[in-house]
């Protein structure tokens, strides 16, 4: 066991961890933040998906002792000061953006990733973009207009799906 | 995974000597699929090294010659955002996995790990590269040395790949829409001495050179000088994706388009 502090979601976060330890693990079960979720655990489904240094990065596939000295941010470090959600965790709700909403922690720090690369994507990038966050209930049509709402396009003429 | 140490060396020279201080140690780069292979204990390793914090082997730059210099620790993402000094590298780092994995995943380790299937070992055999490790230089030909392996030896760490700029050059990838991996990869990479065409996810043996199209395309720089070259099944990789013959007919198509997008 070995010592690794990390700021997450702006606060300072320590704990012992083996070397084994993945960084969803400490998230999760150290840290208590289980908006992260496990889906697959073999860095193909992105429902782990959290930001280290504002880079997007599966949490499952990376090692709590490589983000030493890291700033981490996960869904929890989305909603806003006075608790309530988020432009984008807002713009899942307003276009039902998910429906079982396991993988939606993840869709919305890729959908928060891509935003801050490109403020303005077009649905070709947005759709791109997802390749790595697999949603099993929604089609992705509605992930897609909530995310262009969130950028704050016109989204009134793309009809429900 | 069984359990293991970790130790994350900021200088090189540290990475170096804990890889060799150690018997059953691995260096780790962004751990795409070493750690899931951890997860599946295929490895037994008593001690990881991690590069990620090694900044001396990040970045990109160019040489006096003008050849593409990028360090082995650096991310498929950085590639694809700053290898503008070639382009059909920069689009192949640009298109390997998803955004997340481009952000951890690093050059160094996916040569490293030399899997049939992935995109830079291509990349790097078509460009005549030489890596560059903690303690030689090794050209792209003597590198690769069959599935899952390389001429590195045990505790060497890939710090650089230089990329000889090609006037043309052009990857096309049939993708594996699950994994993501090329079913067949061909880059192909046009120099003033002649041509080189690299296949990644065919043989069973790893990426190789095409030498009958790299001797058509040095004399004939279009996808009609192709006809008729065709490769046969035997020893290409067959499984639920694609038999060994659908692979084949795939590296024609496939170097086709190449030389068509190269222009």
């Amino acid at each position: 066991m070995s010592q690794v502090s990390m700021t997450v979601n702006g606060k300072s976060a320590s704990g012992e961890v083996e070397g084994r330890t993945l960084l969803v693990e400490f998230l999760r079960e150290n840290l208590g933040l289980t908006g992260t979720h496990v889906g697959c655990d073999t860095g193909q489904c992105g429902a782990c998906v959290v930001h280290v240094d504002g880079k997007a990065v599966k949490s499952c596939n990376m090692f709590a002792a490589e983000a030493e000295g890291a700033e981490v941010t996960t869904v929890e470090g989305m909603a806003n000061d006075d608790g309530s959600l988020g432009t984008i965790q807002q713009a899942f709700q307003d276009h039902h953006g998910l429906q079982c909403g396991f993988c939606t922690p993840g869709m919305v720090m890729s959908a928060a990733a891509l935003l801050s690369e490109n403020p303005n994507p077009s649905e070709a990038e947005i759709r791109d973009y997802l390749e790595g966050n697999i949603c099993r209930c929604t089609g992705y049509h509605n992930i897609v207009k909530a995310i262009m709402a969130a950028a704050g396009q016109d989204v009134s003429h793309i009809a429900a799906e | 995974m069984y359990s293991f140490d970790i130790e994350r060396p900021t200088r090189l020279a540290d990475a170096v000597k804990l890889l060799s201080d150690a018997s059953e140690a691995q260096a780790l780069g962004g751990g795409q699929t070493l750690i899931p292979t951890l997860k599946q204990r295929l490895a037994m390793p008593e001690k990881l090294v991690s590069l990620g914090a090694v900044d001396e082997i990040k970045g990109i730059c160019t040489a006096d010659d003008g050849a593409l210099c990028i360090g082995g620790g650096t991310t498929h993402a950085d590639v694809a955002a700053g290898a503008g000094a070639y382009p059909a590298l920069a689009s192949l780092a640009g298109n390997i996995g998803d955004p997340a994995v481009r952000n951890r995943g690093t050059i160094g380790g996916s040569l490293a790990n030399n899997d049939p299937s992935a995109c830079y070992p291509a990349a790097v055999l078509a460009s005549g590269a030489t890596v560059v490790t903690s303690s030689r230089e090794i050209a792209a030909d003597d590198f690769f040395d069959g599935l899952f392996a390389t001429t590195l030896n045990e505790g060497e760490i890939i710090t650089e790949v230089k990329f000889p700029v090609p006037e043309k050059a052009s990857y096309a990838k049939f993708e594996q829409p699950a994994s993501r991996f090329a079913l067949v990869g061909i880059f192909v990479a046009k120099y003033a001495d002649g041509v080189r065409v690299a296949v990644t996810g065919a043989s069973e043996e790893g990426v190789f050179r095409w030498s009958e199209a790299e001797a058509a395309l040095s004399s004939d720089f279009s996808a009609g000088a192709l006809d008729g070259l065709s490769l046969a099944g035997d020893g290409m990789i067959s499984d639920l994706h694609g038999s060994g013959d659908y692979r084949a007919h795939l590296v024609g198509v496939m170097t086709k388009r190449a030389v068509a997008a190269a222009g």
